[in-house]
């Protein structure tokens, strides 16, 4: 046995090496200032040329210099990449140009001002993406940000300021830079800076900015700077002793819940969730519970959506739920999750409304025993006004609410004679409920004023007046009004929960449908046709799976309907597999390309990619649309992961099966050829050395043996080279029309010496014809089969050779007398290195039934072996006789060569 | 024997075969000259003028084929090829060439001696002129002046093309003639390509002159080369 295959120290380090860059991501280094012009983009510039004369590979991709000299001296040393031109509305844009930088791969390249927002039509939204990509690239990059544009802070800062800074980053890019150097000057010094003109203050902003830079604010801006970078170096201390295991510092388990709703002011409790979460070093997250009482509007699904972007963007992981009632389903989640701290908001409507239906926030704190329940003001700034739903006004419901009440009152006219008053007022409660059943709250209002009115007018006497005969009557309207309202709510709150139900229902069974159909996928095509189907039934619109081929590129499944994909949304899918996120339509990423695309992802990694053709930007953001997408994606991306692990598990146990075989050809070889070698070697050296000692018998039994040996080895080996040829492929099929007889006579005369003492029967039919095989190779198959025959059957045991002209083929049967092949085996012993467990064969290698079907195969046919009637076994082949026969030779000339009898 | 010593030029490179055939031939009283390359064989055929030539075709040198035509530009010395090369073409192209006969090692030294045998035999043939105008082997009689061919004396019938073509394997007996050969000469160049002519011929000679066609005893296959009519 030789030792395992041991890897090539060179090229494990080198793949090593290769690993590493890829892996290698590229460091973030920021610097940060408390407000415009303390000297940032200064500071980057100066440590990038000192970057650059340490032999760095600067880039400026873009610096902002706002006609400072100094900064732009700085500039002009550095290799200043051309920024792209983007047409916006009749103005040219200057933007950053991301995929020249990726194509240049500097080692360092700076980007000045962090939180810029790009010009539509660019990659992404925000110039921090542009960033995040350049850092995955493995480039370096260099950047400015000010406090105010850190997400959590901004409410903050609009606090102080009164300036509301719509351009943010999340605080996770901030947390995440490698390196935060805070450029720090004091207030009274950076308004000496504006007023001596060095700060940059453009014409239409310059009062706001006045406003801005007031002493108080600039202190406050400043601690908040400060403060920022401080918790940062906290925390890389606590990091530091964490992963030095120094230390656990903080109790595993605080987890907080923010609860919001629609409502703008939720914006506030996210911020203030997360600022609780960094103080706490804690887990948070952002739940919604759809009231399944209440439908949104989808003015109110845009901005939950805007709500949880905004959660998710501050690095919370969102939840939304959907229960009748909200405060249990809140309390049961935050138990479930080990929830220590809930965030809700004060409420902004009327007091006494919690008096008519119970307060949400009353019913949370009663409920949250050991959870503690911070309340925080949902202030609006802008006053927006919580928006509830307000259906659109369809006339026809309303004139279907009158055509309920118009036909109760149709019925009672015509049974008024003969039933009581009280009768037809509960007539007039049935048209109402109907009405609120059928078409809504409002119609069914409409629906009890009028049934009132009709009431009154018809079958209150004094009959077709509104006058009353009798005061008690009075009362009836009142109650009758007030139980026509309530059934009107009830009514319309039933139907809300069955159409809310039927949503979900509608969900589920998507996610039924599409898990049935996963299931009966074999492979990824299949799953990826599923997922398509799903996809267009769901959401009506087209939807194409790309996976990745061998090569990692994308490509469209093969199920794809609609046609090739340009080459724009073939990117567009590429970044989504490489960066694990959405984008397209409704996301931050290129949000005007043609579709939605999102990643199928699995445990950890992305298996491919999920197009759906929508170009609506409100229908791919809408949350529980949004929602089941990535639902079905992630059942999809588990099934495809599912479906690649089959894969490769089956390549792995071929593979296994494959080093078997190979192990089982490396101890049979070895033995196979050292034992010839070994009769050989002993022989010889035995008549080398003891020559003249031994007598001329024993000397003739050692040559016949080293005779013997040889021949077998021979004989092995040429099997060998025979068996690789037949699986390199490189076994050449050359048919010629030719008698089987003759290839059986070689076959026979080269087993001559074997076949001495048996009885070979060959029953070869007188008028078979000429039959297009290769010789040589059909030859090798009788042979080998021959003298299997001779190797398993007793000495003297008869062996049949027969052939038969079978349907457009050659049957061809070589049977014996032997012990035949045990039940179960007929396949396997046609398998290389096979040999059947039960016999010593004599120097077999368990190659020659293999060889057999691999020129068998090679001429189109079949090979198979089965039990002999009256014992023994039959190794039978059929040749395909394909192609016409080629033309018979010219006839004799009719003179025939004299055959008198010799006169000698 | 009687006559002086054949003389066997052997060239082959590799000194285990020239070690064998050294010991082999030489028991068998013949003269055995070496040569390691094929310029080296070239030179002692012209200077020695042997009566046997045996070539490997794996020389350091020259390709063994290449020997065989220089050779037969200007001598008809019996060339017998032994080689490792197995692959039927380099037989047949060898063949063509002009070489006598064929052994592809391993072989027994057995074995070469008669094919040896045979060489010498033809060799000595044509420089006498003298065709024996009978053939005989085993119960097999040719007697090509009469045109008369009989199987443990019983005539057999045989047809034109199928005497011509026992003719020429008679001709060349105990060599092995090639397809291309044989079908030039029984049907004409036209007709080379023609294998299977070949072969329905020669499954009706077996038929007329082997007690089992199965198990040829006189005319044997040489496998996709040709054929040999055993001499001895």
């Amino acid at each position: 046995m030789t030792a395992p295959e041991r890897p090539d120290p060179d090229a494990l380090l080198a793949r090593v090496a290769e690993e590493e860059t890829q892996a290698r991501r590229g460091r973030l280094k920021l610097f940060f200032g408390a407000a415009p012009g303390v000297g940032k983009t200064y500071t980057m510039l100066e440590a990038a040329r000192a970057s650059r004369a340490e032999g760095v590979d600067v880039v400026a991709g873009v610096v902002e210099t706002h006609g400072r000299p100094e900064t732009e001296r700085l500039l002009d040393a550095l290799d200043v990449l051309p920024r792209r031109s983007v047409e916006y509305h009749g103005t040219t844009l200057q933007e950053f140009d991301l995929d020249a930088a990726l194509a240049r791969r500097p080692g360092l390249i700076l980007v000045d001002e962090l939180a810029h927002t790009n010009a539509p039509g660019s990659r992404h939204t925000k110039r921090w993406q542009d960033v995040e990509e350049l850092l995955a690239a493995g480039i370096s990059v260099s950047t400015t940000l000010n406090v105010q544009h850190i997400e959590s802070l901004n409410d903050v800062v609009a606090q102080i300021t009164g300036v509301v800074v719509r351009e943010t980053i999340p605080d996770a890019v901030f947390e995440r830079a490698d390196e935060v150097e805070l450029v720090d000057i004091s207030a009274e010094v950076l308004i000496e800076r504006l007023r001596d003109g060095k700060v940059y203050v453009p014409e239409q902003a310059a009062r706001a900015l006045e406003r801005f830079f007031r002493k108080g604010n600039l202190i406050a801006l400043r601690e908040l700077a400060l403060r920022r970078t401080a918790e940062r170096v906290e925390a890389q201390m606590r990091g530091y002793r964490e992963a030095h295991g120094i230390e656990r510092t903080w109790p595993a388990g605080e987890r907080i819940l923010v609860c919001i709703g629609p409502n703008p002011a939720s914006a506030r409790l996210i911020r203030a969730g997360r600022r609780m979460a960094s103080a706490l070093h804690a887990d948070w997250l952002v739940l919604h519970v759809q009231s399944s009482r209440q439908r949104l509007s989808t003015a109110d699904r845009d901005a939950l959506t805007v709500n949880l972007r905004l959660a998710e963007q501050l690095g919370a992981r969102t939840v939304t739920l959907s229960a009748d009632d909200v405060v249990p389903e809140i309390l049961a989640y935050a138990r479930g999750q080990n929830v220590s701290r809930i965030i809700a908001g004060k409420p902004t409507h009327p007091h006494w409304r919690d008096r008519l239906t119970g307060s949400l926030l009353d019913k949370l704190i009663r409920g949250s025993r050991e959870i503690d329940v911070y309340v925080i003001t949902g202030e609006v700034a802008e006053g927006t006004p919580v928006r509830r739903e307000r259906p659109p006004l369809s006339t026809g419901a309303y004139l279907g609410a009158a055509g309920v009440v118009a036909a109760a009152a149709a019925v009672g006219l015509a049974v008024r004679a003969w039933v009581s008053t009280t009768d037809i007022a509960m007539l007039f409660l049935l048209a109402v409920m109907v009405a609120a059943a059928r078409y809504g709250t409002r119609p069914s209002v409409l629906a009890s004023a009028l049934g009132i009115a009709v009431f009154d007018f018809c079958f209150v006497p004094p009959y077709y007046t509104f006058a009353v005969a009798h005061a008690g009557y009075l009362f009836t309207f009142v109650v009758m009004l007030v139980v026509a309202l309530l059934i009107s709510r009830l009514a319309a709150r039933i139907r809300g929960q069955a159409d809310a139900a039927r949503e979900r229902e509608q969900h589920t069974a998507a996610l039924y449908a599409l898990s049935r159909r996963l299931a009966a996928a074999r492979d990824a095509q299949e799953l990826a046709a599923a997922l398509s189907t799903q996809v267009r039934e769901t959401f009506g619109a087209p939807g194409t799976v790309l996976l990745p081929d061998e090569h990692g590129d994308l490509q469209p499944a093969a199920a794809a309907n609609d046609g090739a994909l340009s080459e724009a949304a073939l990117g567009v899918a590429r970044w989504v597999l490489g960066h694990q996120q959405p984008a397209g339509t409704g996301t931050d990423t290129l949000p005007g390309a043609d579709a939605l695309y999102l990643p199928l992802t699995a445990s950890n990694r992305t298996v491919g990619v999920l197009r759906v053709a929508t170009r609506d930007p409100r229908r791919a953001r809408d949350p529980i649309e949004r929602q089941l997408l990535e639902a079905i994606a992630d059942q999809a991306g588990v099934a495809l992961e599912r479906a690649d692990l089959v894969r490769r598990s089956e390549r792995a146990r071929l593979e296994i099966e494959a080093e078997r075989l190979r192990t089982a050809l490396l101890s049979s070889l070895s033995h196979d050829l050292r034992t010839p070698l070994g009769a050989i070697e002993g022989a010889a050296s035995t008549l080398l050395e003891s020559g003249t000692a031994i007598d001329a018998a024993s000397r003739r039994d050692l040559l016949a043996s080293v005779l013997d040996e040889s021949r077998r080895m021979g004989r092995l080996i040429g099997n060998l080279l025979e068996m690789v040829k037949v699986e390199s492929g490189l076994v050449e099929v050359r048919k010629e029309w030719q008698p089987l007889e003759e290839v059986v006579g070689i076959a026979l005369l080269r087993l001559d010496a074997q076949l001495a003492g048996r009885e070979i029967h060959t029953h070869l039919p007188g008028d078979l014809p000429l039959v297009p095989i290769d010789g040589l190779l059909i030859e090798q198959v009788l042979i080998n089969l021959l003298d299997n025959a001779v190797k398993y059957t007793p000495p003297g045991a008869p062996i049949d050779i027969d052939a038969e002209l079978g349907d457009g083929a050659l049957l061809v049967e070589v049977a014996d007398r032997g012990p035949g092949i045990p039940r179960g085996e007929e396949e396997r012993v046609f398998q290389k290195f096979t040999r059947l467990a039960d016999r010593a064969a004599p120097g077999g290698a368990g190659l020659g039934l293999a060889i057999c079907r691999g020129i068998v195969a090679a001429h189109g046919g079949r090979i198979w072996v089965e039990p002999r009637p009256g014992g023994g076994a039959r190794f039978r082949f059929s040749l395909p006789i394909e192609g016409p026969a080629p033309p018979p030779p010219p006839t004799d000339e009719a003179e025939a060569v004299p055959h008198t009898p010799t006169t000698a | 024997m009687t006559t002086p010593a054949a003389v066997i030029l052997l060239i082959e490179d590799e000194p285990q075969m020239r070690r064998f055939l050294r010991a082999g031939l030489g028991a068998q009283d013949y003269d055995l000259v070496e040569a390691e390359t094929g310029r080296e064989g070239l030179t002692q055929a012209a200077g020695r003028r042997p009566d046997v030539v045996l070539l490997d075709l794996g020389l350091p040198d020259t390709d063994g084929l290449e020997v065989i035509r220089r050779l037969r530009e200007w001598s008809p010395v019996p060339i017998i090829v032994i080689s490792a090369r197995g692959r039927e073409q380099d037989k047949i192209t060898a063949l063509d060439l002009g070489a006598d006969d064929y052994l592809t090692k391993p072989f027994s030294v057995g074995e070469l001696l008669a094919r040896v045998r045979v060489a010498l035999r033809h060799a000595r043939r044509a420089a006498d002129g003298t065709d024996q105008p009978v053939f005989e082997v085993g119960g097999l009689r040719v007697d090509l002046a009469r045109r008369e061919v009989a199987v443990r004396d019983a005539p057999v019938h045989l047809t034109p093309t199928e005497y011509k073509l026992l003719a020429v394997l008679v001709r060349f007996a105990g060599r092995v003639v090639t397809h291309r050969q044989l079908l030039k000469e029984v049907w004409g160049l036209s007709a080379t390509t023609q294998a299977h002519y070949l072969r329905v011929y020669m499954a009706q000679l077996r038929h007329k002159l082997e007690a089992d066609p199965a198990r040829p005893s006189y005319l044997l296959t040489e496998p996709g080369v040709g054929y040999r009519l055993r001499d001895e």
